[in-house]
């Protein structure tokens, strides 16, 4: 058996161990519902309230700011709609490279009558602040900008955006699941009224999300049901995945002093890559996520990219129209400014804390000769020595 | 979405890659901005594909069609390779997956494209509406495709 390199952790992460243990525990001993009033049902309460403590203390928001939810995308739809519902404003400001999530949540809003603006960004995918001040007015109720870009990786200036939200009274939310648990967030220090997040991304299961909404936001409840989450999302809380979720975010917040060894096995596969000709990096070179590597290859797609990669054991991701099922291109590419052909030979590959120095080894080793057998194959492949 | 073991081995292994210098057709479908194009190169004697080779900008799929199709066609007559088409390269290929049916027609005009080029070059009179494929829009999968 090959060599096999997990380097596709913007899409999901393998669970922690110490996750998978905490969850085993839950499952095996505490099963009860939080809302029986029985030794069980407090057993289960108090683990539920001691998770949510645990989570909390790590995001800097007291623990009644904090609510479970299924996923990133469920709480994503409720910040959004759940702001919509409850305010005279009809107007929301999102960039053009949210997650679709975000973006598609917008769609929906705006069929029922939203107004919505769609802020540029620049070729690094920075959003356009100037357009953000001029575009907000008295009528908008919210502005979602996400904390870092899933594709490029691209960190955005969200106490600047969040200062600028203020200014007119709008709320400002922002979709941090890319970014939580890769790097330190705090909400204060952010100045945000709701953050979302997702526990897959960070070693605890698919399943589990959060939003921190601060205290007096108004916002709607999206589920009816018991009255759990504190009247505003019902339905039995998945206390497993709950514990699990505490424990991710402590390993992940007592981690953040590996930080400059993943930053540094990104900048070298950086390095190495954009070596290879007509090659490029999407992304801020810089101001990104420690893990994210995003680069185009000419001439070649990237979903053949993809497959070739997976048979040596690599696992990656690419913003080709091949691997979805639009015939469009990554959105985020095309809003940095990517022509059509570059975005389709795009390839990401994002980094955590699990990659060592052998993983980039391998893959410096691996991807260029791919790169070149594809473009061999290609018809509009120039030579390198054009 | 998942490509069958015989789709996987003609796009790692795929047969009939290169160019055919002085062929006596070329044809060329597809766009970069759609994210594929085929380039297919006959050799053509006495009515006769002789010889067949491919180069293509494009997904698994894109390789292991215009693979399949050259396969298909190398030393069958022109009339015959006329009358290959997408479904049966989908066929030989054992089946691909619905968003990817878009290719194996790309493979088609490929071949079309090619021998309509032939034609032209010798002064053979033929069915532009048949083999003249538009070079413009990208193909929606599944669209003007036999799944």
């Amino acid at each position: 058996m090959g060599r096999f390199v997990y380097v596709d952790n913007a899409a999901t992460t393998a669970p922690a161990p110490e996750v998978i243990a905490e969850i085993d525990k839950a499952m095996s001993d505490i099963w009860g519902n939080p809302s029986s009033l029985h030794v069980k049902g407090r057993e289960a309460k108090h683990a539920l309230d001691n998770s949510r403590e645990r989570i909390s203390s790590k995001l800097g928001c007291s623990a009644n700011e904090l609510y479970f939810t299924s996923c990133g995308t469920e709480s994503n739809n409720w910040a959004l709609k759940g702001t919509m519902a409850m305010t005279q404003r009809k107007h929301i400001i999102t960039s053009k490279i949210e997650h679709p999530a975000v973006l598609n949540t917008c769609k929906a809003l705006e069929k029922n009558g939203c107004r919505v603006t769609y802020l540029n960004v620049d070729g690094d995918g920075v959003v356009d602040l100037a357009q953000l001040k001029n575009s907000i007015t008295d009528d908008t109720a919210v502005v979602a900008v996400m904390m870092a870009n899933n594709e490029i990786g691209t960190l955005e200036p969200i106490k600047e955006i969040a200062e600028i939200a203020h200014s007119k009274g709008a709320l400002m939310f922002t979709d941090a699941v890319q970014a939580i648990g890769s790097i330190p967030v705090d909400v204060h220090e952010l100045g945000v009224d709701m953050l979302s997040f997702s526990g897959h991304k960070m070693h605890a299961p698919k399943g589990i999300g959060g939003l921190y909404i601060k205290r007096g936001t108004r916002i709607a409840n999206l589920i009816d049901g018991g009255g759990q989450e504190r009247k505003f999302r019902s339905g039995t809380e998945n206390l497993p995945y709950i514990m699990g979720l505490a424990r991710a975010f402590e390993l992940a917040y007592d981690r953040f002093d590996d930080i400059p060894r993943i930053i540094a096995m990104r900048d070298r596969l950086i390095d190495e890559l954009t070596k290879i000709p007509y090659s490029r990096l999407n992304g801020h070179r810089t101001n990104r996520l420690p893990g994210n590597i995003n680069i185009s290859f000419e001439f070649i797609e990237g979903e053949s990219l993809l497959l070739l990669l997976d048979m040596v054991g690599i696992c990656i991701s690419t913003g080709s129209a091949c691997s979805s099922n639009s015939l469009e291109p990554s959105h985020v590419l095309l809003s940095i400014g990517l022509p059509h052909e570059k975005a389709h030979g795009s390839l990401r590959i994002s980094l955590c804390h699990n990659n060592t120095e052998e993983d980039i080894d391998y893959i410096i080793e691996q991807l260029p000769p791919i790169v070149k057998r594809l473009r061999d194959m290609s018809p509009i492949y120039p030579g390198d020595n054009n | 979405m998942e490509y069958n073991d015989k789709v996987l081995d003609h796009f790692t292994h795929p047969r009939n890659v290169g160019e055919i210098e002085n062929a006596d057709g070329v044809g060329t479908v597809g766009n970069a901005k759609c994210g594929d194009i085929m380039k297919m190169f006959l050799k053509i004697e006495d009515g006769v594909i002789v010889d067949c080779k491919f180069k293509t900008f494009g997904c698994g799929a894109a390789i292991a069609t215009s693979s399949m199709a050259t396969e298909m066609i190398k030393g069958k007559s022109i009339e015959d390779a006329l009358n290959l088409t997408n479904k049966a390269v989908v066929e030989a290929l054992e089946g691909l997956p619905p968003a990817k049916i878009h290719c194996s027609v790309l493979a088609e005009e490929a071949v079309k494209s090619a021998i309509a080029d032939y034609y032209k070059k010798n002064g053979i009179e033929y069915d532009h509406d048949l083999l003249d494929c538009s070079e413009g829009a990208c193909h929606l999968h599944g669209s003007n495709a036999e799944e």
